[in-house]
């Protein structure tokens, strides 16, 4: 364990409100040591700005253990910051260097409306869930858990894209502000599953319209996948794409014949 | 202001729903960015046998001028005589037409819901992981493929800004018959130093259009399989090197001579 | 005459628990029998506010709404999707014996009871195991991915103090997945607008009317607005007040601040010294930490505990020779091992760690060695099993744990203690329902892993669709108190008047400032181990800091848009008069029991020495107008089925 103390400038978007103007702050924050978190960095940045009589700096941050998808930050241009599969609360200093420079940036969307500073409104996320993004499976009604086997390779499939912890850093890489990753990871996850099947093609169609309101498009760049802090592969882009043609062309009475 | 949600409370039974516009099922495919990107790949893909199949056409001129006056010839008589000369060919052509009105219609329609997505730009550089330069310079790329073929068809097919366009020649095996001497045309017009700058730069742009697009036909098609997702890249690299490549050797074997 | 029955005789609330009479198999079954109904479509005409959108929540919430109810729901989030639930890592308890190694509902019910060391409501546990069985089917039905063998059947896994494989996880990611799950159902009902959904919106005050729950008080978090909200019924699920401690594996806006309100409202808190102290944590490195990193207990499944013998060790842990560790758990809990209980585990790492033989830096923790595992299992077994938690290890600590031990330490996780419910999850207000962690009553001093994300999910989608239903039933087309009935309005001006206060204190400390002071007073003094003279203490330190709090607190920006500093000074105000409440009821209680430990009882081996004479019973603490003057009323705890014996676990 290193117990080197750095001193860190930040530049930080600070914007009084939606409507406001906004513009970069310069701090310098001294002596922070390896173990500190970048967000713990950001604690002693606003305690010295409280004692300074200064207002805090916004940001949007809960479990600090990469679970909750709070947090988010553009961190020197890259979501979520340099580490991959790394959610910014899981970022520590260790990965700076000693008098580094660092840029942070609201995430920036039309679908994520700026709230204050750093903090924005990813609620349009919830939109895309509301739409589809579920089994409809009333509470009661369940069969015994175990009467549908489902192969270890497809529940690890299903997993996978299950991962997704909702953060927006997706839409906030992408250059075209597009939701694909998301809304392809929920797709994926539920639509592997054999209880997804029912309302497979119902889904991706509502889920894929809504998202078409608040997002831009996919140009398969790659950029979520690179900044996913759960690394979740663009091959749920793949499979959404595949069951959206699918659920425009198939005979969904059909369904259950093959 | 915390955003509430309040919509009408309604039944608390169904799923999924989303009150639907009726209309024509491929007009409703094409009216998400998911259906436009798969357009955008469904005529990707016949633009690609286009220019694959142009290219391989275009080698006949490595042959000599009679091959590649002969091969122009045939085209224009395909099917000859269940349909007139030059129908055909028509046909193809309008179908490529439609592909490309509708690739730039797509390319438009999405570029616009795009810029709308991120109104506000972020304001301190950005570092791309893995977006690559053939990715973010597609647009730039198409608008020059764009504005090469317009040129392209002015020069070699409508003799606009080509004289020699129109001339015949009585090569071949059709000794009597007279045929367009599409072999001088390409001569004549690749004689013209900026012209072959011009088609070399709009060549290579055409290799990054399709080195990006060719890939990425795979993820708008949902063609993702854990046995060949590893050939899909080299599947785009490789398309894209071959048309560069015969194409480029066009210009650069009448300037150096070997086609003359 | 017992203390318990003394207590009894001089309570001022009455506590009627409402178990209702029979066997206890049959208990839960013939509530359900007996319950008043409400007619499918006289439900719309019952308006429900939900207060959180965590496991308990967002399952009741979206339950309701299924069944018809109008549900209001409000969370401090900016999504549903964010509470603390989603942090659970290892996984959730079923008695379905799917693995035929004699698991069975009564047992799963045993283990919990004894698990709580005898202070958890038996009939509550009962129905607990009952409604695990149904949890699983209703968390595969919504597609739940839990962790599958390769035949396609579940996988379980055993978990602390237990001897059956009844654990379902989906990898680390146990309460993620299952509060996605919850989160899919309640965003259905939103997009179906059977409930609304009110996002960064945080509760400021209960509103009781004619003594029934009339209501609730909202802060808009953007805006600063304070809003009234009418209802028939109101649910707290708001969680524990685990970050009391500050540093705790709470996420950093967990807060008391709802139960809490609801508490000075006339709603009794019961138990709050039962806090629970996991074992398995990443130990803090660093006095700016903010907050403690829980890595999964499953660990303990194939991780060996241990400490060198020799507190001046200074050689890496791979080359301290097997006879100079202790591993302390396998020496002296044999048959359970390193799988022993939490508040077993977590005492003796403390033990461990207090003569001096901390590993680390700090010298702040013990090993978690996976040597022995990767040895045995090969390191593929071993990264398939627990990879993802490895990683986290690595990225926080910055050091591999295939090739050197982890370092743990016990860190605050879980409160047992809560608003205090009876069998139908209501406090003694009529219509307000407390449910999850945010009530006390399933686990006793003590809950046993994979059993939160159990309690949860059983309240809100098996217990509190029937219990309201039995509670609105004759409040058929009676008109309710409105928005614009006084008690809202003063509701509202006191809140306003406090949170200007807050803005006007004038004083030089930020709300974290005081927050961190107050926590290292709480788990000095109210941690692990407590002590009269130390709970003394605390009850002295804690007033006066709380003072300090009052006239030196600084919180810059407005009450009008987004504050977070703002915020954090009114959880922290009630953190103190929680605080002070803890240490008041750990003082009272004078028997160690779970995870209540006073030093003074205990056993020749240091072993929790419970006083069932005395203190077999429920404190539910009434707020008496001061944080230092709240009244005790009691619960008497009857055991039927479990009979009371000293937690053995050797």
């Amino acid at each position: 364990m290193s117990h080197n103390l750095k001193n860190i400038t930040l530049k930080i978007w600070r914007q009084d409100g939606p409507q406001a103007k906004g513009n970069f702050e310069t701090h310098i924050v001294d002596e922070i040591t390896d173990e500190a978190s970048f967000l713990e960095m950001l604690d002693i940045l606003n305690d010295k700005l409280i004692h300074d009589g200064k207002e805090a700096v916004v940001f949007d941050h809960d479990c600090r253990e990469g679970i909750c998808g709070t947090c988010s930050l553009m961190i020197d241009g890259q979501a979520h910051g340099p580490q991959r599969g790394t959610a910014t609360c899981q970022l520590h200093m260790r990965q700076f260097q000693d008098n580094a420079v660092i840029t942070i940036e609201p995430w920036r969307a039309a679908a994520f409306p700026l709230i204050k500073d750093l903090m924005v409104d990813r609620s349009a996320f919830d939109r895309v869930i509301e739409s589809g993004g579920y089994i409809t499976a009333d509470t009661g009604g369940a069969p015994d858990a175990n009467l549908i086997p489902i192969p270890k390779p497809i529940a690890d499939a299903a997993m996978d894209s299950a991962e997704c912890i909702g953060c927006g850093a997706c839409v906030a890489a992408c250059p075209n502000g597009a939701a694909n990753l998301f809304t392809g990871a929920k797709i994926a996850h539920l639509s592997r599953l054999p209880q997804g099947q029912a309302e497979r093609f119902s889904r991706v169609e509502s889920m894929v319209e809504t998202m078409d309101d608040h997002f831009g498009s996919c140009t398969n760049h790659g950029e979520c996948e690179a900044a996913c802090p759960k690394e979740i592969s663009i091959d749920v882009i793949a499979l959404m794409h595949k069951d959206y043609r699918k659920a425009k062309f198939v005979n969904r009475k059909d369904l259950a014949r093959k | 202001m915390a955003q509430v949600v309040t919509s009408q409370r309604g039944p608390v039974t169904g799923t999924a729903t989303r009150s639907k516009k009726r209309r024509p099922f491929l007009i409703d495919l094409y009216s998400t960015a998911v259906g436009k990107k798969y357009v955008m790949g469904a005529t990707g893909i016949m633009m690609m046998g286009f220019v694959l199949f142009h290219m391989i056409g275009n080698l006949k001129m490595y042959l000599g001028a009679v091959h590649l006056n002969e091969y122009a010839h045939f085209l224009e008589n395909l099917l000859v005589p269940v349909a007139p000369e030059g129908v055909v060919l028509w046909i193809l052509r309008g179908g490529l037409i439609t592909a490309l009105a509708l690739h730039l219609h797509a390319a438009y329609s999405l570029t616009v819901l795009n810029r709308k997505a991120r109104p506000v730009k972020y304001q301190s550089p950005r570092d791309y992981q893995i977006a690559n330069f053939a990715s973010r310079t597609m647009r730039l790329s198409g608008l020059v493929i764009l504005a090469f073929i317009i040129w392209h068809l002015l020069d070699l097919t409508f003799g606009v800004v080509n004289s020699h366009v129109g001339t015949m020649t009585g090569v071949g095996a059709h000794a009597g018959d007279q045929v367009k001497d599409v072999y001088g045309n390409v001569v004549s017009s690749f004689q013209r130093t900026p012209v072959a700058l011009f088609y070399v730069l709009a060549n290579v742009l055409l290799g990054l259009h399709l080195f990006h697009g060719a890939w990425s036909i795979f993820q708008s098609f949902g063609w993702n399989n854990p046995r060949f997702n590893k050939w899909r890249r080299g599947f785009a690299t490789g398309f894209a090197a071959i048309v560069v490549i015969g194409n480029v050797s066009f210009p650069i074997a009448v300037m150096a001579g070997i086609v003359g | 005459m017992s203390l318990t029955d003394q207590l009894l005789a001089q309570n001022t609330v009455k506590l009627d628990s409402k178990i209702p009479a029979g066997p206890m198999a049959d208990k839960w079954n013939s509530y359900k029998d007996n319950m008043k109904l409400v007619n499918p479509n006289n439900k719309r005409k019952f308006k429900v506010i939900v207060v959180g959108t965590g496991l308990a929540g967002a399952s009741a919430a979206a339950t309701l709404a299924e069944l018809g109810y109008q549900v209001d729901a409000f969370t401090f989030h900016d999504s549903a999707r964010r509470a603390h639930s989603i942090a659970a890592q290892g996984g959730i308890n079923g008695a379905k014996n799917y693995k035929g190694d004699g698991d069975s509902i009564h047992r799963l019910f045993y283990d919990t009871v004894k698990g709580g060391d005898f202070r958890a409501r038996e009939a509550n546990v009962h129905r607990l195991a009952e409604n695990s069985v149904d949890i699983i089917d209703q968390m595969v039905a919504q597609g739940v991915p839990f962790a599958r063998e390769y035949g396609g059947l579940l996988d379980n896994r055993s978990f602390g103090g237990a001897q059956v494989s009844r654990t379902f996880y989906a990898r680390g990611q146990t309460g993620q997945q299952l509060l996605l799950g919850a989160y899919q159902q309640f965003s259905r009902q939103v997009g179906l607008g059977g409930i609304r959904l009110f996002n960064r919106t945080e509760l400021i005050d209960v509103v009781v009317i004619d003594g029934h729950a009339s209501g609730i008080v909202v802060r808009d978090l953007v805006t600063g607005e304070l809003q009234s909200h009418a209802a028939h019924a109101v649910v707290l699920a708001t969680g524990g007040y685990g970050n009391a401690f500050f540093l705790s594996t709470n996420a950093m806006s967990c807060n008391v601040t709802a139960a809490w309100r609801a508490h000075r409202k006339g709603a009794l808190f019961a138990n709050p010294c039962y806090t629970q102290i996991h074992p398995t944590c990443i130990p803090q490195s660093d006095d700016s930490q903010s907050k403690l990193t829980l890595m999964s207990e499953s660990l303990r499944n194939d991780g060996r505990v241990w400490v060198p013998t020799n507190p001046n060790e200074t050689r890496p842990a791979h080359e301290v020779p097997e006879n100079e560790r202790d591993y302390y758990l396998e020496r002296l809990y044999p048959s359970f091992g390193n799988l022993a209980p939490r508040d077993i585990s977590s005492r003796a790492a403390k033990r461990a760690v207090d003569k001096g033989l901390g590993v680390g830096a700090k010298k702040n923790g013990v090993y978690l060695d996976f040597a022995d595992a990767i040895n045995r299992l090969g390191r593929d077994v071993v990264e398939e099993r627990y990879g993802n938690l490895f990683e986290m290890y690595e990225r926080i600590a910055g050091e591999n744990p295939y090739e050197q031990p982890m370092r743990i330490y016990p860190a605050s996780h879980y409160t047992m203690g809560g608003l205090w419910v009876d069998y139908e999850l209501m406090t003694n207000i009529p219509g307000l329902y407390a449910a999850g962690e945010a009530n006390f009553s399933d686990h006793g001093a003590n809950r046993l892993g994979a059993s939160a994300l159990m309690q949860g999910l059983s309240d809100g989608y098996f217990v509190l669709p029937y219990t309201i239903g039995n509670y609105l039933a004759p409040m058929l087309n009676k008109s309710i108190p409105g928005t614009d009935h006084p008690e809202f309005k003063a509701a509202e001006e006191a809140a306003r008047l406090r949170f200007n206060g807050y803005l006007s204190a004038g004083g030089t400390k930020s709300p974290d400032y005081f927050h961190r002071e107050l926590g290292k007073i709480i788990w000095d003094y109210c941690g692990m181990e407590r002590t009269e003279e130390g709970l003394t203490k605390a009850l002295s330190d804690l007033p006066a800091l709380y003072e300090e709090f009052k006239t030196d607190l600084r919180v810059t920006g407005s009450g009008e848009n987004m504050n977070q500093t703002l915020e954090k000074a009114g959880r922290v105000d009630d953190f103190f008069q929680l605080g002070i409440l803890m240490c008041k009821d750990a003082l009272d209680r004078q028997e160690s029991c779970g995870g209540h430990f006073r030093a003074e009882y205990q056993t020749e081996e240091g072993e929790a020495l419970r006083d069932d004479e005395n203190y077999c019973h429920v404190s539910a603490w009434q707020w008496g107008g001061d944080a230092m003057k709240p009244n005790l009323n009691v619960e008497k705890l009857e055991f039927e089925e479990v009979h009371l014996a000293t937690r053995s676990y050797k």
